[in-house]
């Protein structure tokens, strides 16, 4: 064969290539590598570890759901930043088709940015700060709150337990972790918080502190100090620990712990850590909600994988984590295709109306954020954490304030 | 303004977190002002005095001030060992050398405890933790007190052992002539390993009363061995005194810009002290000049 015959060949069958049906159905039968990047270790370690449990049993539900094959490619970012954006780096350059994670503002905003560089979508699990839905980026995609959605839904619920429980707090102490979650939360809440006018409280002051802190011996004095009714709480796993310690130590008891929206308090480590003392500090947080079909289906996935554990202390980041999958391999098998662009573009038209968090079907908007997620009301009640509000999904009474409140 | 009380109260806390700090630091200041090496290892080693005083009160029970006793023998052999056969032939090499050496030795520690330990956070539960005594306005937080008695306890004895045995006086000859005491016929080397070895034995006595304060995670150490070196910089190089002293100042300083500042500008206030101190007084507030 000439050297001209040979490039017409070539040229044939690279057009043929190009057009073939059956270069779909390769792509078809090709497994999606899915990155998910989550802090396994550091100060967000359980939380990341908690998250891991849902990633892992997505592959097996997800097979007999969708009909997708899944191959993990795991990360720990250890809970810094800049780890989260050479993890990021490492799986695409290793071959994630996408990225899953990060349980983290700073991460996500870091892990973001190496996405949308390197084209390769990011569905982000759980990461509240608003930013990283508004920079225009063609790759990120949020199935999670922004902390504006959770601060509102928070305060409402806020405002739903005052009236259930028929209490009125005149003012509050708002603590908050000052990391860019903590942050993005002081923000939000210091500008929604005075249009609530139903809300009867005034935040008297505010104290940030760092989420990696090992003592909060003064930041608690300092709240104690201010006298007020109940503590306003925006916080992670480890600081809500050593807070509810230090607040016994310095016998502080606030007619409640009242979260509008962050982790911690709801977490297996805080009832195993605290025991007793875990009792009903509450979150207003994104939540799942029991009676779906989905979650069930979780549900007996998680029991078989973790026959020790029980989903209700690790629903919101299980379920979370696991619908960032759903939505990568949903929109993996409408693509028919590991094609970035293609699956950003399947991801940008998901449309999934049986899932396992609360609130309408997973739908992104032009900016890549679902609008629409529900929250709850959780008070840690018996050792478990428990939905008190809204009342169609309460499975119980709240109490506040705590028993055994004296105004001091 | 806070209130007169709340400042007092958050003036004690401050005292009573820095005295163990101050413990903590006297190691490094003693390894330092005797043998010469700054030991980057510091604050890993007191990790794992942490994470031993946690197993042994998961294991037996053990309340962490009993359990200072063996893990300060543990600590004293390890130390001796490290010394004897690792650091004493780098002590004549460039201090360069020496830095690399301990860099490796942290990182290695760091990394065994995560492998053995995992990155949880562990910690004691004592029945005594959560309480506190009220005197007057006062509210002292009971594991606190403890673990600062412990630490002046364990300093004092340090002191005493360095002012007034044989063995004490021979280590300091060794600190203040290194040839003068090689010809005179102290075993230098020796001396040496014993010196490390009691400058772990204070990071045992610290890492067993901090544990009451604190969860532990293997990533702790790089912040303990920093805050280490702002202390005895700030106290003094080589100055036992300085040392606690140092600790203190940065334990009441940190509580202080916590309460009149803000909380998240703690760290930073620790770090401007130090600057101050190295303009105004480069060898620390004890420290004698060079």
């Amino acid at each position: 064969m000439k050297r001209r015959q040979f490039n017409k060949a070539l040229a044939v069958a690279g057009a043929l290539a190009a057009v073939n049906p059956f270069a779909i159905v390769r792509a078809q039968a090709q497994k999606l590598k899915v990155g998910v990047i989550l802090p396994r270790s550091g100060y967000l370690g359980f939380i990341g570890q908690s998250c891991q449990k849902g990633a892992d049993l997505a592959p097996g539900v997800i097979k007999e759901l969708l009909g997708v094959e899944l191959e993990l490619m795991n990360a720990d970012f250890e809970s810094n930043v800049d780890t989260a954006r050479t993890r990021a780096e490492r799986l695409i350059q290793e071959g994630a088709h996408v990225l899953v994670g990060p349980f983290d503002s700073g991460a996500a905003s870091a892990i973001a940015q190496v996405a949308e560089q390197r084209g390769i979508p990011f569905v982000i699990n759980i990461a509240a700060a608003p930013q990283i839905t508004e920079q225009g980026y063609k790759f990120v995609f949020r199935n999670f709150q922004t902390a504006g959605d959770i601060v509102r839904n928070g305060l409402d619920l806020i405002g739903e337990l005052f009236q259930a429980t028929s209490t009125v707090p005149r003012t509050a102490v708002f603590m908050h972790v000052n990391d860019t979650f903590g942050q993005a939360m002081a923000k939000g809440i210091n500008a929604v918080l005075p249009r609530r006018t139903q809300l009867p409280f005034k935040i008297v002051d505010q104290i940030g502190y760092d989420p990696a802190a090992k003592d909060l011996s003064v930041e608690v004095s300092k709240a104690k100090a201010t006298n007020a009714d109940f503590l306003l709480l925006v916080c992670r796993l480890n600081d809500a620990i050593i807070l509810r310690r230090e607040m016994v130590k310095q016998r502080w008891q606030p007619m409640g712990i009242v979260s509008p929206g962050s982790p911690g308090m709801y977490e297996e480590q805080y009832f195993k850590t605290l025991g007793k003392l875990s009792e009903y500090s509450i979150s207003n947080v994104p939540w799942y909600n029991p009676k779906s079909n989905m979650t069930k289906r979780v549900e007996a996935a998680f029991k078989k994988a973790n026959p020790k554990d029980n989903l209700v202390f690790h629903g919101l980041n299980v379920g979370f984590t696991f619908e960032a999958i759903l939505i990568a391999a949903d929109a993996f098998k409408r693509a028919k295709s590991t094609d970035p662009k293609a699956l950003a573009e399947a991801i940008r038209q998901t449309n999934i109306t049986e899932k396992m968090s609360l609130g309408g079907p997973i739908k992104f908007n032009d900016k890549g954020q679902v609008e629409g997620i529900g929250s709850a009301c959780v008070q840690n009640l018996n050792l478990l954490p428990t939905v008190v509000l809204p009342q169609e999904a309460a499975t119980a009474k709240p109490v506040f304030p705590v028993p055994g409140y004296k105004k001091t | 303004m806070p209130a007169a009380d709340l400042v007092a109260n958050v003036v004690v806390s401050g005292i009573l977190t820095g005295l163990v700090y101050g413990l903590m630091a006297l190691g490094l200041s003693v390894i330092f002002g005797v043998v010469r090496v700054v030991n980057f290892a510091h604050g890993e080693m007191m990790t794992i005095a942490m994470y031993m005083a946690t197993v042994l009160f998961a294991a037996l029970k053990l309340d962490p001030f009993l359990a200072m006793l063996p893990v300060a023998a543990a600590f004293f052999v390890f130390g001796y060992a490290l010394q004897a056969g690792l650091i004493n032939p780098f002590i004549t090499r460039p201090e360069h050398s020496q830095f690399m050496l301990l860099v490796a030795v942290a990182i290695i520690l760091v990394n065994a405890m995560l492998m053995v330990f995992g990155p949880d956070a562990r910690n004691v539960q004592v029945d005594y933790q959560l309480e506190s005594f009220e005197l007057g306005p006062l509210l002292v937080d009971k594991a606190r007190l403890f673990a600062a008695i412990a630490a002046v306890v364990a300093a004092a004895a340090f002191f005493a052992f360095f002012r007034y045995t044989l063995t004490g006086k021979a280590i300091r000859a060794c600190a203040d002539n290194y040839l003068g005491a090689r010809i005179v016929g102290l075993n230098v080397k020796h001396l040496y390993a014993l010196t490390f070895g009691l400058g772990a034995v204070c990071v045992a006595i610290a890492g067993c009363a901090m544990v009451l304060l604190v969860d532990v995670t293997p990533p702790l150490g790089p912040s303990y061995t920093l805050l280490a070196f702002v202390i005895v910089i700030v106290g003094g190089l080589g100055s036992m005194g300085g040392a606690l002293l140092g600790g203190v100042l940065i334990g009441v300083s940190e509580a202080l810009a916590g309460l009149f500042i803000t909380p998240s500008a703690k760290s930073m206030f620790s770090f401007g002290l130090l600057i101050l101190v190295l303009l105004l007084r480069p060898q620390g507030l004890l420290g004698k000049r060079a």
